[in-house]
């Protein structure tokens, strides 16, 4: 545990592990960057944040009078948040 | 003896020295390959539109801060745990509780929901990580069915089960992350390494490997191979506390969330940090982060009660939610991306669509 080991040990731990880490191999930016913007490209068709679900679809998007008169009823939901989560 | 008293600040000097020459030519190597930044890079994505994005449920049950949550796999349940003790079981389509269990300790830090769902874990504390297996049956009591499973010697921050029910990984207060098998509560392997508490851990997407990242209170987030227990890369540049750390969806890369008000991308391939999220107006600490499916957008919750949406590529700030009355300290996306859920030390938690 870190509390138990002592300062002198603590470093030590810390310059074998530098000392590895020096060695990694490792590629640049402009080609990690490229596959990073690639691979979201790539997605994005299927990201429900950037392409948007239509409202039937998503079960967290409005449910109609019923159920929002239900969440009233059982005190899960305010006026307020029923009339803010129906404007667009 | 005098003489062994400055053997020692001898050695201690120059093992300081020697960390610090090792760290100068770890800085000069990662700075070659920074030839380019990643919003440049993207210069030729689209930009974002606008995005609503609004509370569409809001949980209430908690009687104090909500410390932690997780998503089922079945995209609809979740597990929240708070300073009440108390950890409670959604379903988040409804807002009912499922199930309701009442921990020994108060500062229920960390909960996890099981790959089956058939399960949660959670711990605090009480420096353990206990499993429940969640039943249906009403004659049953949930608490008695109770495994401890890790034990560590001080809190604990973090959970996450692995790939199956079978094997827990955790990070706790005592500065080491530790994988435990859940059947015999046998330490599989421990991870030593932080200099401080470790607060966080996210473990890669399955695809990519057994690798996990962690982040602490020494300000470093170091990744982990699961099966040597050895870190293979290690990161130093935020300024204070980590407190949440989440994989790419990529397993390429990972988010860094910290008391010093920004978010950061590590790329594992570039080993070197590639792009911060921050603004002058934003002041106080990130608790908690979680990309979108697609790994466009970066959700960051803070501690100054908003949420505020990132564009990973270009480095912007897409939008800021409101709507938390106190302190957000808990963030994930759900599993098919459609919602993600927040928790705050409001007592409740809010799903956004």
């Amino acid at each position: 545990m870190a509390q138990d080991l002592s300062e002198k040990d603590l470093l030590k731990m810390e310059v074998e592990q530098l000392k590895k880490e020096v060695k990694n191999t490792r590629i640049p930016i402009s080609k990690a960057g490229k596959e990073i913007k690639e691979y979201v490209e790539a997605q994005a068709g299927n990201d429900p944040f950037l392409k948007g679900i239509p409202e039937d679809k998503n079960p967290f998007k409005e449910k109609g009078p019923t159920f929002n008169a239900l969440l009233l009823l059982l005190g899960r939901a305010s006026w307020l948040e029923i009339a803010w989560s129906r404007t667009p | 003896m005098a003489t062994e008293g400055l053997h020692e600040n001898e050695t201690l000097a120059s093992l300081k020295s020697e960390a610090e020459s090792l760290k100068g030519k770890l800085e000069e190597e990662r700075a070659k390959l920074r030839d380019v930044e990643l919003h440049q890079v993207a210069e030729r994505v689209e930009a974002l539109g606008q995005f609503v994005m609004k509370t569409r449920r809001t949980l209430k049950g908690h009687g104090n801060k909500v410390l932690c949550m997780d998503w089922c796999k079945d995209k609809r349940r979740i597990v929240s745990s708070s300073q009440d003790g108390k950890v409670i079981v959604w379903d988040s389509f409804t807002t009912n509780k499922e199930h309701a269990v009442t921990m020994p300790c108060t500062w229920v830090m960390a909960c996890a929901y099981a790959p089956s769902g058939c399960a949660i874990a959670c711990g605090g504390l009480d420096n353990k990580c206990s499993v429940y297996p969640l039943t249906f049956d009403k004659n049953e009591n949930m608490a008695a069915k109770k495994k401890s499973v890790a034990m560590h010697t001080n809190y604990l921050s973090a959970c996450s089960f692995t790939n199956s029910d079978m094997q827990i990984l955790t990070a706790s207060g005592d500065g080491t992350c530790a994988l435990w098998d859940v059947e015999s509560g046998q330490l599989l392997q421990s991870f030593h390494g932080h200099g401080a508490d470790v607060l966080c851990l996210d473990l890669a997407p399955s695809e990519t490997g057994n690798t996990f990242v962690s982040g602490g209170c020494d300000k470093k987030a170091m990744v982990w191979d699961m099966r040597s227990g050895q870190c293979v890369q290690a990161f130093e540049t935020h300024e204070s506390d980590i407190n949440s750390v989440r994989y790419y969806p990529s397993g390429d890369a990972f988010a860094s969330g910290s008391d010093d008000a920004t978010c950061r991308l590590y790329d594992l391939r570039a080993d070197r940090e590639v792009a911060i999220y921050s603004k002058e107006s934003i002041i106080f600490g990130a608790s908690s982060v979680d990309f979108s499916l697609s790994g466009r957008l970066l959700f960051a919750g803070y501690n100054d009660y908003t949420i505020n949406v990132w564009d990973v590529l270009k480095g912007s700030r897409v939008s800021i939610l409101f709507g938390h009355e106190n302190r957000v300290s808990t963030l994930r996306v759900s599993p098919d991306g459609t919602a993600f859920c927040s928790g705050s030390w409001d007592h409740t938690l809010r799903v956004w669509a």
